[in-house]
């Protein structure tokens, strides 16, 4: 029998090497054929743990630190190690109830697992770091976990350095999925700007992970891990100790402030009021700041050094004259016979502050005692210029003077959003005026006015252009980043560029505007600004201001204007103030600068500017009619929140906060309420576009 | 004879030991690096039977012990004990019932003491005897239907108790005792069936039911046609084609379905369509499921096993990560490492050359048994190393086939190299009493 089915047992090693064979094909196929297993499995156990580099520090001209990386502690916790700890005593040192304890702790379990530990708190204050760290012993389960953040150890030049913050989706997308959710990127000032050198490179940590995404040790024994590299520091042109003078002149002043050296281009300081201190923004508190620094209708975070747009006033004539010299319509001797107003265009608009007395017999005197007449005058002249044929050719020609002094264009400072102000252009006027117009039309523009914007760092940079007698280096910051590569000279070359732009206007011309300015110190209308043994330059400014409130026309105070430059004949630093209803150019701009030029050049401040700085300082400048917008705001924000929510909480507490202040002066008629919310729209779109950041690319 | 040549060495297939040998090393091996933490020290948890590692070792002196003493034992002790052992292992699955421990999952095992006891595992030695001994009986006539059903009866009987214990896995095992019957003469024919069955049963979980039904009658419309000349002589090939076709279309429209929703556990269901890829259409429709919480299922249930077995495998490639490298099968990714699973270590440590060293020595061994059996004298020796084979290859096939997702998931040990205890002594004694009877090849036992 068994002889006879002795064939069956090659069938028997048929099936077994059949089954085998089909075995080793499947595995064939798995581990030979296709290729996807072996990057499923690292993605299954190997964890890239990211390591942030440092960022970069920025120094001021003599290499101190005015931004800084320091620590701070974020409190872990691993919800799956907490074991019999005193849940009250815990509470009562972190100064939470235990509702909030056993919340955080369902929400750490929901969002990363009992296993893994997740930010209990994060940026504890030091006293509560402190007394965490006494006693943590007692709470296993929790643990410290350091925390790179900014620090600024001059609590100065918010504006400038700006901040940064956790990468929303938007800057993800646009960095190309480079920057991930939960970096930090730098979103405003020089940290936006130069943002690829200050973050510095990351480094990776490949860790092997178990099935409950535990780290249990180095993949590979780190052999595949990048260290971080970190970021590069900004050498910059800022003078510390300047920038927190002219911080300080500036407390409870609206405008801008912007002082640069001609020589250079780089930018000593640059102050916005409303200021904030940067240091606000970091730490426990920082997110409760920056909601109520961007609620504010003051816009303490809008750049009004670069963004804002303000006429220029009188502070312009030295441009004007530059022009009708260059063009060869006057010559510094001309004299033009003032009355008391411009009669040329028949009105007798604009006035002017003084009338006879030789006070226009020529370019100099005109430009000590700030003629009207005299500039309007040549502004019509150069519009009207002969040469060119039409009152829009003229015009065009005078508008491209401007454009070369840097107005109405984008200079390139090293900040993000940059506004470039307003030179209109004939297609403009022709617009507004159906294509009939002449240079009486808009004949405030001689004296910096009609529809004349320029930003504190533009007249700024005018002046350099005046100070250096026709070029400027473009008003940067950052003088030299450190450990500079090949890459980043050729980025920053722009800044070392001398831009010969007016070189062409004689020497004679710069020279009669020069000591024009100077006489306007010396004995015209900026007395205020002198300096024993300094000889400074400048030229004041006033410019009248208009706002819509509560569906009227009002007119606020005027725009102190003043714009300078110091010494004389060998230029060391020249600024531009501006505070928004302030008053006269003289008033608050004249000592604000003079005190700064003092404490550039001198090192020290006299006697009697010390007692100014005092006085400065003290007062508070912000236009009365914030309190009635902010209220608008407010409340119209409260309605908002309660019609979307049902939630009058907001609207109660504003009604008690209002109770302490004095009531508004008008009933609030329902449709003008519109208005004012255009307003604050208005002026929140401003602040939105200054926080645009650009990424440096 | 024995008496003749007293050396106990004398006989021995030293090529069988041999590979024993080198499989439980990589056993071992693969069970270390499961195991294994970087500081753990090894040399310690040897001695301390802490460690499975150190507890596999034990267990694999334990057996060789056990082996050794077989070896000395007389063959026909083992053909003598035959019957007697039969009934033992019945008697134990049957004290399995009121003992079993309360192990989750499982109701088949027996706890003594520290160790962890497994009838259904043990009784494959008294099954493959018992059989071997009643095929091997004079009166034995194995080409009667009669025989061929006790003969089936024997292999079965066991396998039911171990179904009962949830141990489908186990239970299937006693089929592979088919192969020692084929051997012995059962008809090809009932092979044929199988396979068709097996056929068919696959078709009806890929394939639409109506399409396959469609299908079958096509088929049998065609038979019919090609066989026209046939079928006029002959009325009874119409019959059998048209039985043929009823019996198809039963199978599939009515007898599957039925299986799949009454006689199988849900997640053994889930399992097989698992392996094909498809979902479980028998699923409770009260109970409808999003697909979202479909893909939570999927990806906890056994899919997971299988999704992270073939990770842990393919990840390998073909020279492997090296055996303390792997990160699937090191860091728990794969379920049931130790036991069931082990083969992922091996591929995913060793890679493809590694794995096809394994096959092939799995191969050489079941050839060698083969061998072995095809030269013994006697009917009882022949019968009893086919099972010894058949219990080894389908462990072996449906094991790996397993881990690389050609069957469904059954949680069934690979020899000599899956950790634990009972299976490593149970393969132990199934191969050295084998090597002991074939010492003894020119005896005729009965």
């Amino acid at each position: 029998m068994s002889v006879f089915n002795q064939s069956r047992s090659r069938i028997i090693r048929l099936i077994f090497g059949v089954t085998f064979l089909v075995i080793i094909g499947q595995l064939f196929y798995l581990q030979v054929m296709s290729g996807k297993f072996r990057q499923l499995a690292m993605d299954n156990a190997v964890y890239p743990k990211i390591i942030y580099p440092e960022r970069g520090i920025i120094y001021d001209r003599e290499g101190k630190a005015i931004l800084n990386n320091t620590i701070s502690y974020d409190l872990m916790v691993t919800p799956a190690e907490i074991k019999g700890i005193d849940v009250q005593e815990f509470c009562r040192l972190m100064n939470l109830d235990t509702a909030e304890f056993n919340k955080r702790i369902l929400e750490a379990k929901i969002k990363n697992t009992s296993v893994r530990p997740s930010i209990f708190d994060d940026q504890l204050t030091p006293d509560i770091q402190a007394r965490f760290e006494e006693n943590s012993w007692k709470f296993p389960g929790f643990t410290l976990v350091e925390r790179p953040v900014r620090t600024y150890p001059f609590n100065a030049a918010a504006h400038i350095l700006g901040y940064v913050r956790e990468a929303d989706p938007k800057d993800i997308e646009k960095s190309g999925n480079f920057y991930r959710q939960g970096d930090y990127i730098g979103k405003t000032g020089l940290e936006a700007y130069y943002e690829k050198v200050l973050m510095g490179q990351r480094g990776v940590e490949y860790w092997i992970k178990d099935n409950k995404n535990r780290l249990v040790g180095h993949y590979e024994k780190g052999s595949f891990d990048t260290a971080a590299v970190a970021g590069r520091g900004l050498r910059t042109y800022l003078d510390a100790d300047l920038q927190q003078l002219a911080e300080k002149l500036m407390t409870n002043k609206v405008g801008g402030l912007v002082a640069i050296d001609p020589k250079t281009g780089g930018i000593l300081a640059m102050v916005s009021g409303p200021n904030y201190n940067p240091n606000d923004l970091t730490g426990p508190e920082g997110s409760k700041n920056f909601g109520r620094l961007q609620l504010d209708v003051a816009g303490p975070m809008l750049n009004r050094a670069i963004n804002g747009l303000y006429e220029p006033g009188s502070t312009f004539k030295p441009l004007g004259a530059l022009v009708a010299l260059d063009e060869g319509l006057i010559t510094p001797a001309y004299g033009y016979p003032c009355g008391g107003r411009y009669m040329g265009c028949g009105s007798g608009k604009p006035a002017c502050t003084h009338s006879g007395g030789g006070h226009s017999a020529n370019l100099r005197n005109a430009i000590a005692y700030s003629c009207n007449s005299y500039f309007t005058h040549l502004y019509r002249m150069a519009a009207d210029n002969p040469q060119y044929g039409g009152v829009k050719k003229g015009y065009m020609k005078w508008r491209e003077y401007m454009n070369l002094f840097g107005l109405g264009v984008r200079l390139g400072v090293d900040l993000p959003s940059e506004n470039k102000g307003n030179i209109p252009d004939t297609a403009s006027y022709n617009k507004q005026y159906r294509g009939s117009w002449n240079s009486c039309t808009n004949l405030t523009l001689g004296i910096g006015q009609d529809q004349m914007q320029a930003t504190p760092l533009q007249l700024a940079n005018a002046m350099c252009i005046i100070a250096n007698k026709g070029y400027y280096y473009t008003p940067h910051f950052v003088q030299k980043i450190d450990d500079e590569t090949d890459d980043d000279t050729v980025y920053m070359n722009k800044f070392r560029v001398k831009h010969e732009v007016l070189t062409h206007i004689p020497d004679t011309a710069y020279r009669a505007v020069i000591e024009g300015m100077n006489d306007v110190v010396k004995f015209g209308t900026a007395r205020i600004a002198q300096i024993p043994g300094i000889e400074v330059c400048a030229k004041t400014g006033t410019a009248e201001n208009y706002t819509i409130l509560d569906g009227r026309r009002i007119k606020l105070p005027n725009n102190s204007m003043f714009v300078c430059f110091a010494p004389k004949d060998n230029p060391k630093i020249a600024i531009a103030v501006c505070v928004q209803n302030a008053g006269y150019g003289a008033t608050w701009g004249g000592p604000i600068s003079r005190i700064l030029i003092e404490k550039y050049l001198n090192d020290t401040i006299q006697k009697k500017s010390e007692a100014d700085v005092d006085r400065i300082s003290k007062a508070n400048l912000i236009p009365a009619h914030y309190k009635r917008l902010q209220y608008k705001a407010d409340s119209s924000r409260a309605w908002e929140w309660f019609k979307m929510t049902k939630d009058s909480s907001y609207i109660k507490k504003f009604r008690r906060a209002q109770a302490d202040t004095p009531k508004p002066p008008a009933p609030k008629p329902a449709d003008k309420q519109k208005t004012i919310t255009y307003i604050w729209m208005q002026e929140e779109k401003k602040v939105a576009s200054a926080l645009k950041s650009r990424v440096l690319s | 004879m024995n008496q003749r040549n007293p050396a106990i060495s004398k006989g021995i297939d030293w090529s069988l030991i041999g590979i024993y040998l080198l499989l439980v090393v990589i056993g071992l091996t693969a069970i270390f690096a499961v195991t294994y933490k970087e500081g753990d020290p090894i040399i310690q948890s040897f001695f301390r039977f802490k460690t499975d590692y150190s507890k596999q070792f034990y267990f694999f002196c334990l057996g060789t012990l056990i082996g050794f003493f077989i070896l000395l034992t007389d063959s026909k002790f083992f053909a003598a004990t035959a019957n007697l052992g039969y009934a033992l292992g019945i008697f134990m699955l049957l004290l399995v019932f009121p003992f079993h421990s309360p192990i989750k999952g499982t109701e088949s095992i027996i706890k003594l003491g520290a160790f962890n006891f497994q009838p259904a595992e043990l009784c494959k030695i008294f099954v493959a005897l018992a059989l071997a001994k009643y095929l091997s009986r004079p009166e034995t006539d194995f080409t009667k239907t009669r025989a061929q059903l006790i003969a089936a009866g024997i292999a079965l009987f066991p396998a039911a108790l171990t179904l009962l214990q949830s141990e489908t896995g186990l239970a299937l095992v006693y089929f592979s005792f088919f192969i020692v019957m084929y051997r012995e003469g059962l008809p090809s024919v009932i092979l044929l069936i199988g396979i068709a069955v097996t056929a068919l049963v696959v078709a009806t979980i890929v394939i639409e039911p109506d399409t396959l039904a469609i299908a079958l009658t096509v088929l049998a419309a065609l038979l019919i046609y090609i066989f026209r000349r046939q079928i006029k002589r002959r009325r009874q090939i119409l019959t059998t084609i048209i039985f043929l076709w009823v019996l198809c279309v039963g199978l599939q429209r009515f007898a599957v379905p039925y299986a799949f929703k009454n006689v199988l556990q849900k997640h053994q269901v889930e399992r097989i369509y698992d392996l094909f890829g498809k979902d479980n259409p028998y699923l409770d429709k009260s109970a409808e499921l999003t697909t979202e919480e479909l893909k939570k299922k999927k990806e906890s249930g056994t899919s997971y096993n299988v999704r992270q077995s073939k990770i842990a495998i393919g990840s390998g490639r073909i020279f492997g990560k090296g055996i303390l490298n792997a990160t699937q099968t090191r860091y728990d990714f794969v379920p049931e490492q130790r036991t069931d699973f082990i083969f992922c270590t091996v591929g995913e440590g060793f890679g493809f050359a590694g794995s096809f060293v394994l096959l092939g020595l799995y191969l050489i061994l079941l050839f060698r048994i083969v061998t072995i059996a095809e030269r013994q004298r006697s009917t009882f020796s022949r019968s009893y190393a086919y099972g010894v084979a058949a219990v080894f290859f389908f462990h072996i096939a449906i094991n790996i086939a397993m881990t690389v997702g050609l069957a469904p998931v059954i949680g069934i040990p690979l020899p000599f190299v899956s950790y634990g205890g009972t299976s490593l002594l149970t393969f132990t004694i199934l191969l050295f009493i084998l090597i002991r009877l074939d010492a003894d090849r020119q005896m005729v036992l009965r």
